[in-house]
């Protein structure tokens, strides 16, 4: 019996192929501040059940959200949910066939990260100066 | 035999069954999040700090509950889906990912539940 060999023929390509790209990063962003979207939201479900439940328990939760670790958790989650909500809205615009220019998208791109970042620092100030 | 044309067999529905319904739902609680999570992300600013007692208070009002109520369902029906997806993509053994697509609506559905659950104890007075 002979040896079968694989044919060389050329695959399909995949994510190591492609040089990396902002546009594709954004991509992945868009999958990842998702999923961690879907954690914040676990944390505030735990946050509203704590609140309906007795004051021990919502005193026990609202000193894990101020300690440094759950207000490290809290700012990964507002960049995450801010970035996925401005990555959505630039979804919305490709679903009704517009803003495929490319360089509207690149400019788009970057638009999310500069915008996410500074929405994010700005909730924060705001919220640290609302707070008591 | 079905008296369907084969168009009217199709329309609607691709190979998967389902059709765009799937991608029609996750454009829909996309657009219903947008004032949704503003009005969460304003809510959870304002009670920065708040005591249980003025957080309940707030709640008590039936426009905050009924807003926050619309939040997590939108926010959560919106997250099932793109799970989903994730689970689809990366989740290839049959059994995993079955599991994995079933524990994604379980968990949903308790998060959802319990939220809705937090929400009306509030609301309704303690």
């Amino acid at each position: 019996m002979t040896k079968t060999e694989h044919a060389r023929r050329p695959l399909s390509p995949h994510l190591q192929i492609y040089r990396p790209m902002l546009t594709m990063l954004m991509s992945i962003f868009h999958r990842a501040t998702g999923m961690a979207t879907a954690v914040g939201v676990v944390l505030l479900v735990w946050w509203l059940s704590a609140a309906a439940t007795s004051d021990a328990y919502f005193d026990m939760v609202q000193r894990f959200f101020g300690h440094w670790f759950g207000r490290m958790l809290l700012f990964g989650f507002t960049w995450a949910l801010v970035h996925h909500a401005l990555g959505g809205l630039r979804h919305l615009l490709w679903d009704t066939g517009r803003g495929f220019d490319l360089p509207l998208v690149e400019w788009m791109a970057r638009a999310t990260i500069i915008g996410s970042v500074a929405v994010t620092i700005l909730l924060w100030i705001i919220g640290y100066g609302v707070m008591p | 035999m079905s008296m369907r044309t084969p168009l009217g067999r199709v329309r609607g529905l691709g190979s998967a069954k389902s059709g765009t319904e799937h991608w029609w739902l996750q454009r829909v609680t996309a657009i219903s999040n947008i004032p949704l999570v503003i009005f969460l992300v304003i809510f959870v600013i304002r009670h920065l700090g708040a005591s249980r007692a003025e957080i309940v208070a707030s709640i008590s009002n039936p426009f905050v509950a009924i807003l926050l109520a619309l939040t997590f369902v939108s926010v959560l029906w919106h997250m099932r889906l793109g799970l989903q997806v994730v689970i689809e993509d990366y989740v290839h053994g049959h059994v995993a990912k079955f599991a994995a697509l079933l524990a994604n609506s379980f968990v949903t559905a308790l998060l959802g539940v319990a939220a809705l659950y937090a929400i009306l104890k509030m609301s309704f007075g303690l």
